[in-house]
């Protein structure tokens, strides 16, 4: 649906240059929700924005609903955006007309009849339950209503595509949730497909399919939400699955941990869905010459499922621990092996290819 | 009535202060009027082609260099200057240089670029995201101009009009002195030159009033339009 290829974006500031995009890939499928996650200056705006052509890439091409956008203008430019809704961190809509008035503008500028006009904002404004407040103008509503008016005039024109610029960043928790799940529904009933971007992680994990994580005018991870975030390889994407899924051992049980005398080692588990099909904790404790220890635990909904983390005290001799890895890893069950650095109190990874039998 | 008319007050005929009364309005009104519509199609040929506007890149740049140069160089010229030193053209569009539609040559050429300034403030006023918006519903200029961008700044552009209408009228005074009419020519030819004070006075106050209406017509307007903001 969405195909950007090799785009690269450099800004002239002056003396400096901005390396906004460099060589970004991606490829959105029709009906799924892909998210862009990435810190304030990433470029995810400027990528987003490419395929709507509110900007153009200095190098490489955009693909929407197999169209070369290079060619684009005029007429047949205009045409293509009216295929495709946006929405904006900051509604971006006439504050002081009404929210009917505010949803119709795209239907004006397609000369559409005003009886259409009448019909089609009834309709979207009923799906995005704001039917009561047609009437009202826009600063009067709230937040959460201010973003439900620009995803109704987004949907006005039944658009293929959804591009969502931070939708839910002015918004607090809860009115956040709502809105995510009213564009979870746009996505599922209407099956317009949706590209989102978001510095949220908590955005990613709740309503996208895939995800690809940006920094610095790259794209440094691309894959499944589940792959992604049940094993992220990069350090930036490590950093963003943290904000929304703890899998840290609590600082309160360092001492305890190392307090243990016995030969241990801090093994981290992660479930998935049912990927997992037997009581893999349940089977540990009962391995002769095995002791184990929960130390950490964190369950969190992921894309409809359910991602488990587990931190785990395995105390044993080193026969004993090694065949116990080898059973984690056959029950399907994701597995690392962490270390605590005393001296700084931090945790690292131990990559599965790095591990020593000893720990 | 006609008695009333050819009664007098401070030594003038009501006829003649009414008429002149009329006349500022036929110059301020025409030349706002006129002002206008100049003022902003200069005022959206330098907010749509300056740095990061709708238009930029699309047309050339030195439209808006010629425009912006136009409208500096018209405003550093004092009035009384402009309305001495254009007299041949004001000649050569209205046969003469005499009446108070002859003045309007003047007044227009000076009240549009300076309402240009003003109007560019307003349409400046438009937040970029709205703009944004509009191009991404796939508008076209003339739509994003007409649906977004005009309606968005309409109550600040009010007010500019406002203060435009004010520098209008002190304008029409002076141009009023050298053959237009007007409540400025009464008081500087009836007032000034025969040293009549009752009626420069009046005059004056005719001119308070003047300026007050209008600011208090703008005031409402603008005040109306931007109700719901
Ligand atoms: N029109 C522009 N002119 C100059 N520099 C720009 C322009 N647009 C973006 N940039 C620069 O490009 C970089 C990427 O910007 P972009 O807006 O795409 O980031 P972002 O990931 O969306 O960040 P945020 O989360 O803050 O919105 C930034 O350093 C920004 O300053
Ligand atoms: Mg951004």
């Amino acid at each position: 649906m969405i195909r950007i290829t090799e785009a690269s974006k450099t800004f002239h500031e002056k003396s400096t240059e901005v390396h906004a995009l460099q060589n970004v890939t991606i490829h959105v499928q029709k009906g799924e929700i892909y998210g862009i996650v990435g810190f304030s200056g990433a470029g995810k705006s400027t990528l987003i924005r490419l395929v709507n052509r509110l900007e153009t890439p200095d190098t490489g091409t955009v693909e929407v609903a197999g169209q070369n956008l290079s060619s684009l203008k005029g007429k047949k430019l205009s045409a293509l955006r009216r295929k495709i809704g946006m929405v904006f961190q900051q509604f971006n809509l006439l504050d002081g007309k009404t929210v009917f008035h505010n949803v119709s503008l795209p239907l004006i500028l397609e000369h559409r009849s005003p009886a259409e006009i009448e019909k089609r904002v009834a309709e979207v404004l009923a799906f995005v339950e704001l039917s009561d407040k047609r009437d009202a103008y826009v600063s009067q509503l709230s937040g959460g209503q201010k973003q439900r008016v620009g995803i109704a005039r987004a949907l006005a024109t039944n658009p293929e595509i959804l591009l969502c610029d931070e939708a839910t960043s002015a918004l607090d928790p809860q009115t956040t949730e709502s809105i995510l799940k009213l564009l979870k529904r746009v996505n599922r009933e209407m099956g317009i497909t949706i590209l989102l971007i978001t510095h949220q992680m908590q955005v990613i994990q709740l309503i996208c399919d895939r995800v690809a994580v940006m920094e610095k005018g790259r794209v440094v991870e691309e894959g499944p939400v589940l792959e992604v975030f049940g094993r992220p390889k990069e350090e930036v994407t490590k950093r963003f699955v943290r904000t929304v899924i703890n899998d840290q051992v609590p600082e309160t049980f360092y001492d305890t941990i190392r307090a243990e005398s016995r030969h241990y080692r801090l093994e981290q588990l992660k479930f998935i869905g049912d990927t997992v099909n037997e009581p893999v904790i349940a089977n540990l404790c009962r391995r002769p010459g095995l002791e184990v220890n929960i130390v950490g635990a964190n369950i969190s909904p992921l894309q409809g499922t359910i991602m488990s983390v587990f931190i785990l005290q395995l105390i044993g001799e080193t026969e004993a621990l090694r065949s116990a890895e080898e059973y984690i890893d056959a029950s399907g069950a994701l597995r690392q092996r962490l270390m605590i650095d005393w001296e700084s109190r931090n945790i690292t990874e131990i990559p599965a290819g790095k591990e020593r039998t000893d720990g | 009535m006609d008695e009333f008319l050819n009664s007098k007050i401070f030594g003038i005929k009501w006829s003649r202060l009414l008429n002149s009364c009329g006349q500022t309005l036929y110059m301020v009104g025409w030349g706002l009027l006129i002002g206008t519509v100049l003022g902003l199609i200069l005022a959206l040929i330098l907010v749509l082609t300056r740095k990061g506007g709708v238009l930029q890149g699309r047309l050339p740049r030195v439209l808006y260099l010629v425009v912006n140069t136009y409208v500096n160089v018209i405003r550093s010229v004092p009035f009384v200057i402009l309305l001495v030193t254009i007299m041949p053209l004001t000649r050569l569009i209205m046969g003469t240089t005499i009446g108070s539609t002859a003045a309007l040559v003047p007044l227009v050429l000076y009240i549009s670029p300076y309402l240009a300034r003003l109007l560019e403030n307003s349409l400046l006023e438009c937040s970029p995201g709205i703009l944004e918006a509009a191009q991404a519903m796939g508008a076209n200029i003339w739509q994003i101009i007409r649906y977004f961008l005009m309606p968005e700044t309409l109550g600040s552009m009010v007010l500019a009009l406002t203060t435009g209408a004010i520098g209008l009228l002190g304008a029409s005074a002076m141009a009023g002195y050298v053959g237009g009419g007007g409540v400025g020519d009464l008081t500087l030819t009836y007032g000034y030159e025969k040293m009549n004070t009752p009626l420069m006075i009046l005059t004056v106050v005719i001119l308070v009033a003047f300026v007050q209406l209008i600011q208090f017509l703008g005031g409402a307007i603008s005040g109306k339009l931007r109700a719901h903001r």
